[in-house]
């Protein structure tokens, strides 16, 4: 098949031959198979994230939904991307930690000010997945309890230990929210 | 305490924070190079067995395939210390054992190709115990380590510390007013677990020229693992940022070496990034311990006697063990001075994963066994152990066989002001009931407390250079082979160099961690950042800064020490107003080079005590943290929140809780590990975190311009003891293995019954 041919073929297709995702707000268009810049029916979310788009904040730590680095915003929910099959995505908005600042401005989200301000992480590994989750949070509940936040947050492995400094971070966001809200 | 600095002690934001919170930090698996390749490892599945027969050929005919090789392809290369470790041998020794390797063009062709390689092993039976594994007539690991005991000399250590020997035991033995006995295992073989798992890119520059890409937490060291195959300066080490470390990525022996043979093979950069069942299965084990020992106490406290067997299981091969062995010795001398010893000790092979370099190196190791039975005799002598440890915590004129076999006299602080800072914080007098009895008891809820302690004299430990160069617009590069894998000491280093030439600290920059552009450095191991690589920073600061006022002197007529320099400016002493920029001194045609360099010096020691609090609940046997403090002197603190971080450390990284769940499960039938992935490994998690605080004081070390030492390394290391301390506190029943799992704790209250 000429690429021509495979193009019309593609375009003309319907909906299942090609997976249609927001990522951070720009639209992407990706067919599915086994071709080069593909999905492959195999390829999970974390995988076209890191080598079909090329964003590679998101970590993989495990692939087993074991440690929480590969977290990424699907609709507004945290989810494990190395548990998700992109083929499953399709028509979804996802938020990655390239997405977190604001693009025009530079300005970051004031999670991500306030890790560098308590200098809540480490190795920095985990701190993606992190603050995915953490947006998540604030999103969905923007008064946390301290324990809410652990509770929400349980899911990341941190083998720092930067865990202390990672809650009074947010903890603070939260107090700031309060204070400007 | 007390001096003004401008940044050293303030907080300031670690020059890679914004990469960090922006997922722009670069680590391993987020680079790659062009033309580069796959390489896949296909690992035993048996513990210990010869390979009879190996046939690549299906694997070969793969389309996509580029190499695949087995121990016929690449003999001679041996790693490890001593040197022992084959890339590839024609013998697994664990489960997990590589095999064979291949490369290919994607990772699924790879992974598809090892499926392809045909392997018959002849079966062999395995040893797993550390003293079964030195008798006669058990399986043999390596053909030249009879009894599988390790005991050749070093070349490059020759009189490497290989036990304690001091005074004169029965002497001791008999002046003692209680002496016990007793027999302490920790040997478990935690996992440090980083979340990034190891990996390397590796390529040949030229035939006899290797660069190697790899996630490293002393990349300079990488060099040392090549020779004599790959000479110092052919060896060019880059480090990424780095995913965590806690000790396994100071050589990343095993996918370097892979990488490294795969890219000769095929002409073509190779990169190797293990799975994470292969990080579990196949790399960098904490070693496991075992000790049988003879203590001899007085009633005041003062151990008068030591005797005994400190046994290492190393698993199947040695990364670094005569050193963790050396090092552990040098480091129970500091925490326990005691005039009469005799403590030998035996490296042991056995069908393990094998161990590597991991935070504790020996040290926490050995007294996560030897302290329990110090405590048997501070119990019959009843001792408090905090006053225990003031006793007997090394003081000025005390000292210690360290490492290189020599005795080095202690200079520094007196830590016994420490010991008592965090038994205020934590409550200790007011907790204290005396051994084996519940600090509170609220129906099944029983509290304990204990203390662990740890000292390492490795924060003056071999050699670092630095090279400080000047730019005329009042701009510094800092060049070290310092990579970033969690310690902040990247920017602490350029805190230090700032804080000397009064720079904004924006204006200081460090060179990327890699070997070709940067001077010596022998690895950012221990807790020698602060000390040692901050002494060749700070002296190659002050180089540069005095080589620069000499220039100025010349051109203003004047002498050196009537200058000074500020912000990029150079002005007279006590004449402010006249105030020249570096640019008219040096001119747009100019840097100027300082150098400095730290040679060896162990006379000083850092130290850590760890006060924690546990919950044990009787009828389930579930053993919970509650609290925990640590006390430590810094000297001075460089970067606050940075040491914090260190510190809380203490709860990962197979540290404090391999005393509650963390442990390798291995079934000895087959050899297999049982508990490989996140799931089933523990770890503590953000919904698990005890009260914990830092108790930190600032004795100043008068031989580093800011006072300071390091401390990071050691956080793991006393908890585990003091854990196990504060449950028979709890219980009342005395429990000497670990972890104290809830079957380990029913069956010490005769809940449940003893099973196979």
């Amino acid at each position: 098949m000429s690429e021509n041919q495979f193009d019309k073929e593609v375009s003309s297709s319907d909906d299942k031959q090609c997976i249609r995702l927001t990522v951070n707000g720009e639209p992407y268009e990706v067919a599915i198979g086994t071709m080069h810049g593909g999905v492959a029916p195999s390829d999970t979310l974390l995988h076209t994230l890191r080598e079909t788009l090329g964003l590679k904040g998101t970590k993989k730590g495990c692939d087993h939904g074991g440690c929480g680095s590969c977290t990424v915003i699907m609709d507004g929910k945290p989810i494990l991307s190395c548990m998700t099959l992109t083929v499953e995505c399709d028509g979804k908005s996802i938020l990655t930690i390239e997405g977190l600042e604001d693009r025009k401005t530079g300005q970051l989200h004031p999670l991500q000010q306030a890790f560098i301000d308590n200098t809540a992480f480490q190795c920095g590994f985990c701190t993606p997945g992190i603050l995915m989750s953490a947006k998540a949070l604030l999103d969905s509940n923007p008064k946390p309890t301290e324990n809410d936040i652990k509770q929400a947050l349980a899911g990341h492995y941190c083998r720092c230990i930067s865990h202390y400094e990672v809650v009074k971070a947010v903890t603070n966001v939260v107090r700031e929210g309060d204070k400007n809200g | 305490m007390g001096k003004d600095y401008r940044y050293i002690g303030k907080e300031t934001p670690r020059k890679d924070a914004r990469e960090i919170v922006t997922g722009q930090a670069q680590y391993f698996d987020d680079i790659s190079l062009p033309g580069m390749l796959y390489g896949k490892v296909l690992r035993s599945p048996y513990p210990h067995a010869n390979i009879k027969n190996i046939d690549t050929s299906r694997a070969e005919a793969l389309h996509g395939v580029r190499a695949a090789l087995t121990y016929k392809d690449t003999e001679g290369w041996e790693w490890g210390i001593p040197k022992h470790i084959r890339i590839l041998d024609s013998k697994v020794r664990y489960v997990g054992d590589a095999v064979a390797m291949v490369a290919a063009d994607t990772i699924s062709i790879a992974e598809e190709a090892l499926e392809l390689i045909d392997v018959e092993y002849e079966m062999l039976p395995a040893v797993y115990d550390v003293e079964e594994a030195t008798e006669p007539g058990q399986p043999q690991l390596y053909e030249q380590f009879t009894n599988n005991t390790f005991s050749e000399p070093l070349p490059y250590e020759p009189n490497i510390l290989r036990s304690i020997q001091m005074g004169d035991v029965e002497k001791g033995f008999a002046e003692a007013d209680v002496v016990t006995e007793g027999t302490c295992g920790y040997e478990i073989f935690p996992n440090p677990l980083p979340p990034e798992p190891p990996g390397a890119i590796a390529t040949w520059e030229a035939p006899d020229r290797l660069t190697v890409y790899t996630p490293s937490q002393s990349i300079a060291y990488h060099r040392f693992i090549g020779l004599p195959f790959v000479h110092l300066n052919d060896f060019r080490a880059i480090s990424t940022q780095c995913g965590g470390s806690y000790g396994t990525k100071n050589a990343n022996l095993t996918p370097v070496g892979y990488a490294a043979i795969l890219s000769k093979a095929t002409n073509r950069p190779v990169k190797i990034y293990y799975t994470k069942e292969e990080h579990f299965h196949s790399y960098s084990a904490r070693l496991g311990c075992r000790i049988r020992a003879k203590v001899g106490l007085n009633k005041d406290g003062r151990v008068t006697a030591i005797e005994g067997k400190w046994l290492v299981n190393i698993g199947a091969a040695s990364e670094c063990g005569p050193y963790e062995v050396a090092v552990g010795c040098g480091e129970l001398q500091i925490a326990v001075q005691c005039p009469n010893w005799n403590l030998s000790t035996g490296l042991v092979f056995t069908n393990n994963c094998p161990c590597g370099i991991v935070r504790g190196f020996g040290g926490q190791e050995l007294e996560s066994a030897f302290l329990p039975i110090l405590g048997l005799a501070m119990e019959k002598a009843s001792v408090d152990p905090v006053e225990f440890f003031k006793k007997n915590i090394v003081k000025k004129g005390g000292g210690w066989f360290w490492r290189d076999g020599n005795w080095w006299t202690f200079r520094g602080a007196d830590f016994t002001k420490t010991i008592d800072k965090g038994a205020e914080t934590f409550g200790w007098k007011d907790k204290w009931q005396g051994w084996g009895k519940p600090t509170a008891v609220n129906g099944n809820k029983r509290r304990g407390v204990g203390v662990g302690v740890h000292s390492n004299a490795d924060i003056g430990e071999d050699s670092s250079e630095a090279q400080v160069k000047l730019s005329p617009d009042g701009r510094v590069m800092l060049n070290t082979c310092h990579s970033e894998s969690g310690h902040g000491q990247r920017s602490s280093l350029c805190k230090m160099a700032a804080e000397v030439l009064k720079l904004p600290l924006e204006n200081v920059k460090m060179s990327a961690p890699d070997t070709e552009v940067n001077p010596f450095e022998f690895a950012l191991m221990g807790s020698r950042g602060t000390y040692a690589s901050g002494s060749a920073v700070i002296a190659a600061a002050e180089d540069a800064r005095r080589k620069l006022l000499e220039l100025a002197a010349t051109k203003l007529g004047t002498t050196p020490d009537h200058l000074d320099t500020e912000d990029g400016i150079i002005y007279v002493i006590g004449r402010p107003e006249q105030r020249v920029p570096w640019r008219r001194i040096m001119g747009f045609t100019r840097t100027i080079t300082g150098e400095g360099r730290f040679d060896p010096d162990y006379s000083l020691c850092n130290f850590l005590m760890t006060f924690v609090e546990v919950e044990v609940d009787t009828e389930t046997g579930k053993l919970d943290l509650i609290n925990v403090v640590n006390a430590t002197d810094a000297g001075q603190i460089i970067s606050p929140a940075s040491l914090e971080g260190q510190l809380h450390g203490a709860l990962g990284s197979a540290g404090l809780d391999t005393a509650i769940f963390e442990e390798t499960v291995r079934d000895t039938r087959t050899g297999q590990m049982l508990n490989g992935n996140m799931i089933d490994y523990k770890w503590r998690t953000f919904a698990d975190l005890p009260e914990f605080t830092n108790v930190i004081l600032e004795t100043p070390v008068p031989s580093h311009r800011f006072g300071a030492i390091g401390v990071g390394e050691i956080a793991t290391s006393p908890g585990p003891s003091a854990v196990l301390m504060a449950v028979y506190n709890a219980i009342g029943h005395r429990i000497m293995s670990y972890p104290l799992t809830s079957d380990k704790i029913l069956k010490a209250l005769g809940k449940v019954k003893e099973s196979e």
